[in-house]
């Protein structure tokens, strides 16, 4: 929560520069617009994103493209852990946007960060049900009956560790058939009918809800995951990565990722 | 038949030209490189300890197994296979040979979709596993046999392929004038005279099992001792602990390329 005060101006500067943006609307110069603190923000702005942040920033991108005329947001998007390693080993990012704390600990403890990293959304925890839910699942204590199959996220990832923690929380005690790499596995196996449930984020159920239903369930407000940004020490577009965590913090953005079932900060 | 060509080749030692001789070095150190990589970062000080958990001696042990396994199903099922495209004219064959090589161009993880698309629990057959023999093959450690083979299996029909088309056919004529069946003929000479070859794909085989992950954590899932072989446990301790990763990955180098030392000197010894 330190440097809030920064933040605050630079989200100012950068909601200062969409309305104005905004007011000048199509086929005006774009030249003659959107002053950042340090310049315009022009060029290739490369977020490196959470993978269960996929569908949201890709629209988020979008909308900061057409807000900064001139601007071209690229996503990498990975599992956390393998972006703060690429961040740490010098890949070339200018943002960086981790489902997880301990993976943001990495980069700034490497001294990769520009400021402090902030909270810009959270994510919970529902039981993912294929559609009709074959197995009448309506809650954790339903995932231990006999012949239901759990898959969960690994201990190792943040899926993973926030499903432990609810479990332990709810005093359930399940043997998964599968503990998978990444959510998005988890999931896989759902949508494809091969286990009954699995513990998946909100907001990949909510992706998915074509083949997939989401069952909430009260201990998962015990594992809420934090998901941070920063803008990343050695950007090549630093302008635009502080333009860019800004946008993501404002109301716009925000309102793409509650759609997408995220909760605010 | 290297005998021939080895009394002619000392003669034009020493000549051996530069345009083969640096690209040859730089592919050679292209490969290696990385490995020295590896090696280099290794924790050498925590080696002992970090070999000795329980869970990397539980995962290294079902990859050897499931590998070996995948190994044999691929040969019984990969070398009629092989035969069938190198000495049956047949319409189609082209195609059939294409399809063949399929598993080599498909992404793994694609390949494990495939794999649950037919043998999942509502897949093609395996909706008819279940309902009639009770069997279920995604989770198990039959399913991380069946997805290895998958994967595996063309680097054995080629090999073999190739081996059987580079044969002699006319021992195999000499066999059927004698009166020999076209079985006897496979089992007595064909199968003696490509032993190399066949050694070779099974050798290739049994490498790529070993180190198929994709095909493996989709189909069969990842549970320790059950499914989790050791790219699994490899990709598992890269999310926390890289040192982990490391060790886990030169404790798979070490192994396959021991026991692929060793299988090349009992079986390969023509030199």
């Amino acid at each position: 929560m330190t440097g809030r005060g920064g933040r605050t101006t630079l989200a100012a500067v950068a909601a200062f520069a969409v309305l104005v943006m905004a007011g000048c609307g199509g086929g005006d110069d774009p030249g003659s617009a959107g002053a950042a603190a340090d310049g315009r923000v022009t060029g290739t702005v490369t977020v490196f994103a959470a993978a269960s942040l996929t569908e949201s920033f890709t629209r988020i991108g979008r909308d900061f493209e057409a807000a900064n005329p001139g601007t071209t947001v690229t996503l990498n998007l990975a599992g956390s852990s393998a972006l703060a390693n690429q961040i740490n080993q010098g890949a070339p990012a200018d943002v960086f946007a981790s489902a997880a704390p301990r993976n943001m600990t990495t980069v700034t403890e490497a001294g990769n960060a520009d400021g402090t990293p902030s909270v810009f959304a959270r994510n919970q925890l529902v039981i993912a049900v294929p559609r009709g839910n074959p197995a009448g699942v309506t809650g954790l204590a339903g995932l231990t009956r006999p012949g239901v199959k759990v898959a969960l996220c690994a201990d190792q990832v943040p899926c993973g560790a926030a499903a432990r923690s609810a479990l332990d929380a709810a005093g359930v005690t399940l043997t998964p058939v599968t503990l998978e790499q990444d959510v998005k596995g988890a999931l896989a196996k759902v949508r494809l009918g091969e286990v009954d449930a699995a513990l998946v984020y909100r907001t990949d159920a909510r992706a998915a809800s074509a083949d997939v239903t989401g069952v909430e369930f009260p201990e998962s407000a015990r594992a809420v995951n934090d998901y941070l940004i920063v803008a990343v020490k050695d950007a090549p577009n630093r302008a635009g990565a502080r333009a860019f965590v800004a946008y993501v913090r404002s109301a716009p953005a925000q309102a793409v990722l509650a759609e997408a079932g995220f909760q605010a900060p | 038949m290297s005998r021939a060509l080895g009394t002619a080749v000392p003669r034009r030692r020493g000549r051996v030209p530069a345009a083969l001789l640096i690209p040859a070095g730089f592919g050679l150190l292209f490969l290696v490189l990385p490995l020295t990589g590896l090696v280099l970062r290794a924790p050498w000080t925590t080696l002992p300890q970090r070999l000795t958990e329980p869970g990397a001696l539980t995962a290294l042990r079902l990859s050897v197994q499931t590998a070996t396994l995948a190994t044999v199903f691929c040969l019984l099922l990969g070398v009629p296979l092989a035969w069938l495209l190198a000495r049956v004219e047949f319409p189609g064959r082209r195609l059939v040979r294409a399809l063949v090589t399929v598993p080599l161009v498909l992404p793994p993880v694609v390949g494990g979709v495939a794999l649950l698309l037919v043998f999942g629990r509502r897949g093609l057959l395996g909706g008819w596993l279940d309902a009639t023999f009770g069997v279920t093959l995604p989770f198990t450690t039959a399913g991380v046999v069946l997805a290895e083979s998958f994967v595996a299996m063309p680097f054995l029909v080629i090999a073999v392929e190739g081996a059987l088309r580079a044969a002699d056919h006319r021992y195999e004529e000499a066999a059927a004038t004698l009166g020999a069946g076209r079985w006897t003929t496979f089992t007595h000479v064909t199968l003696p005279l490509v032993a190399p070859g066949l050694a070779a794909g099974a050798v290739l085989c049994w490498a790529r099992a070993l180190g198929e992950f994709g095909a493996t954590i989709t189909f069969a899932g990842n549970y320790p001792g059950r499914t989790q072989t050791m790219p699994l446990a490899v990709y598992l301790a890269l999310e926390t602990d890289l040192e982990s990763a490391i060790v886990l990955s030169l404790v798979l180098l070490v192994v396959s390329v021991s026991i692929l030392v060793a299988l090349r000197d009992r079986w390969m010894t023509s030199a």
